[in-house]
């Protein structure tokens, strides 16, 4: 730990409190206070399944039922184009990465206010909250994936061999959603009325998002700039991977890698900027 | 040098005070809407100063905590006093690092762990079981650290039966109990605690004094401990701070500041009172003042061991032919009564009736009767055997009893701590029978 005033006292003291002195061991502390972290999202999942007898239900009803409107509109009325895949596993493989993502974003950046008993008690890596709470989407994500496996047997559909390289679209989800998170939650705690922005975003981005259809639908020229929504990539990443069909567009994925990786990297940077104000303002 | 572990330079903390605001959090619209119309006034009137524009904003200054320094020894037990808003509860949001300092350095050795609430993070639906790996895991300890202490903890809290039941089936009081235990037996060199103990029954506040005792004095740990319970701060900690409106007042050994801080709370000068009309009374009689002297007849709050002190109260009677008792009551500051005392005893036979006009009663607890410490002295005037209470002024002044370890006949030459409220000079007789 660098001490600027005196650095005889520097070997003495463990630990030097200072205005604007963001701790520089910030991931060594995060390694210590993992263990807080396994338990937040362990308590997040316990009462999840316990309060309502429902939990596990619901997280399986919702994109269903989803899935079976946007089938119904999209495939059977608007008559979109399939690719030769039934209309609800196209769907439904789009839905469980925007689920997942859309839960993820909205539980993160609802975290911070939720804990606002524990931010202004005690002391520990604020980050590990808004991190914590993915957990449990994550979870309602890997139920949701039986779900697609079991409509996967109805259909007699066999997966693409690209099926291997789903755990890195799902990382790529959890990065923009922890990005996202980050920004939102922290934002959340100085600027109340934004979680009224939130609802709002992940509607909006449920008919942005090439959820109810393929994004092979999008013009060739756009489709840089429509990967530049992050989960553009991500769900034709999971099409692909399921489906194996040819509407993966390599440079718009790019595209959407990056702007998830920058969404991550300058929401931690922000959260971290602004997490010393945290107790005065929630 | 070396063995302070806590080194506090001029630490400060400045909040901004809306005034205008009525609602606590910032919305983002009206942000905007403020920004927008800030912006319409410089482009009206483009000279305007700042400081108009920061009072039409609605904000001023708050410094919680200003340059405030001390130092912490190993060991060291610290009470830190003060009003509501001093600062006291600003000061251990910092050390625990909470809220960042404006101004200032803290420096701290060795690890340290803040209770600064009573069941923080537990969680109602999950069971007593998992609301202790929980609350452990949110104070700091490890899984490995709880496992070990996790019999001691249940042992402690006295919920063996309903380690299973979601704590909110538990009453109160075993929440707290249960709490209270997790934090108990953290695992820190350093402690900053903020008043967690003013809660749960008499029973179990004592079981937590005792606790806190054994933590503090048996494995040498560090604690500073903030609270508004005097006697419990007296009793637990050995040195103290006096914060007032974010400053030092004073920084003294606990037992000359807690009766210095009670005394000035009551607003009276040194250790008499006046009460106000009608604060003590009812139709038969009423407390006028009280104070407690010296030798010499003057007003004090400070005594040598050796010297007698002369607790005095003046009242009146407002109604004839009623038997009447004057009698004070002596508290040490853990809250123990030491003993209560009456002029003549008791007047059960109804046999000394009064008669209208006011009333001197004092008397004189001798030197070499109480220990040394801070005590507290209650007034009051019954009518027996009825015990009726015509008026009680509880813990109305303070006095402290010093031990100055050199011409005292109860000690001797041993330097060491003699506990127990009183010590008083009995008449020994030890000789050889065989």
């Amino acid at each position: 730990m660098p001490d600027r005033k005196d650095p005889t006292e520097k070997l003495d003291f463990d630990l030097i409190i200072e205005p604007n002195r963001t701790a520089s061991a910030f991931f060594k502390e995060l390694v210590r206070y993992r263990e807080l972290f396994y338990f937040l999202a362990w308590r997040d999942i316990l009462v999840r399944y316990k309060q309502t007898a429902i939990g596990i239900a619901w997280s399986v009803i919702r994109p269903f039922l989803t899935m079976v409107v946007f089938s119904v509109v999209f495939g059977r009325l608007a008559k979109l184009p399939s690719e030769g895949v039934p209309y609800p596993i196209l769907v439904f493989s789009a839905m469980l990465p925007w689920q997942y993502f859309a839960n993820a974003m909205q539980e993160s950046s609802n975290s911070l206010i939720a804990e606002s008993r524990l931010i202004s008690k005690v002391y520990f890596p604020r980050l590990i909250v808004p991190t914590s709470s993915v957990i449990v989407s994550a979870v309602d994500f890997f139920i949701s994936l039986a779900l697609l496996g079991i409509l996967m047997l109805w259909y007699g559909f066999t997966p693409s061999p690209g099926i291997a390289f789903l755990p890195f679209f799902f990382l790529l989800a959890t990065l923009a959603a922890l990005g996202a998170g980050f920004w939102l939650s922290a934002l959340n705690v100085k600027y109340r009325d934004f979680r009224y922005i939130v609802p709002f975003l992940v509607q909006f981005g449920l008919y942005v998002s090439p959820v109810g259809f393929s994004s092979s639908v999008v013009p060739e020229r756009w489709r840089a700039l429509y990967s530049l929504n992050p989960m553009v990539g991500v769900i034709d990443g999971f099409r692909w991977c399921v489906q194996g069909t040819g509407s993966f567009y390599l440079p718009g994925f790019a595209v959407s890698v990056a702007v998830s990786a920058f969404l991550f990297w300058s929401g931690i940077k922000f959260f971290r900027r602004t997490e010393r104000f945290f107790a005065d303002f929630i | 040098m070396s063995d302070t572990v806590i080194k506090i330079e001029n630490l400060g903390k400045k909040y901004m005070l809306a005034h205008k605001q009525p609602q606590k959090y910032i919305a983002l619209r009206d942000v905007l809407v403020d920004r927008a119309k800030r912006l319409g006034r410089r482009l009206t009137r483009p000279f305007s100063d700042g400081v108009a524009a920061a009072k039409a904003s609605g904000t001023e200054e708050f410094w919680a905590l200003s340059d405030v320094s001390f130092d912490v020894k190993q060991g060291e037990r610290v009470g830190i006093i003060g009003r509501n808003g001093a600062g006291k509860s600003t000061l251990l949001k910092i050390l625990s690092r909470i809220t960042e300092p404006t101004t200032g350095r803290v420096s701290i050795k060795g690890r340290i762990a803040s209770l600064l609430e009573v069941g923080t993070g537990f969680h109602p639906e999950l069971t007593g079981r998992e609301n202790i790996y929980l609350n452990g895991a949110i104070l700091g300890m490890s899984k490995a650290e709880i496992r070990k202490n996790f019999d001691a903890i249940v042992d402690f809290a006295g919920v063996e039966q309903f380690l299973d039941t979601p704590v909110k089936h538990y009453s109160s009081g075993m929440y707290v109990r249960l709490a209270f235990a997790v934090a108990a037996h953290l695992d820190t060199e350093i402690l900053l605690i903020d008043e967690v103990l003013a809660v749960g029954d008499a029973e179990f506040q004592k079981k937590c004094m005792g606790k806190m005792d054994e933590v503090s004095h048996k494995e040498g740990r560090t604690i500073l401990f903030v609270s508004h319970n005097m006697p419990m701060v007296a009793s637990l900690c050995e040195s103290g701070i006096w914060l007032e409106r974010g400053k030092i007042v004073d920084q003294a050994a606990i037992s000359s500041l807690v009766v210095k801080y009670s005394n000035m709370r009551k607003e009276g000068a040194g250790c008499s009172i006046d009460f106000s009309p009608g604060e003590y009374a009812n139709a038969i009689a009423e407390l006028l003042s009280a104070s407690i002297e010296n030798n010499k007849g003057q007003v004090c709050g400070e005594f040598a061991i050796t010297e007698p002190i002369h607790l005095k109260m003046k009242y009146q009677i407002k109604k004839e032919n009623i038997s009447l008792t004057p009698n004070f009551h002596v508290y040490d500051s853990t809250g123990q009564c030491v003993f209560v005392a009456s002029d003549g005893g008791f007047d059960c036979a109804g046999t000394r009736k009064a008669s209208l006009g006011t009333y001197i009663a004092s008397c004189t607890i001798p030197g070499n009767f109480m220990n040394d410490g801070a005590y507290s002295v209650g007034f009051a005037l019954s009518t027996m055997p009825t015990v009726t209470v015509h008026f009680y002024a509880q813990n109305a002044l303070n006095f402290i009893v010093l031990d100055d370890l050199l011409n005292t006949p109860t000690r001797g030459l041993y330097r060491g701590p003699l506990p127990g409220a009183v010590r008083p000079l009995l008449e020994w007789d030890s000789e050889k029978v065989s």
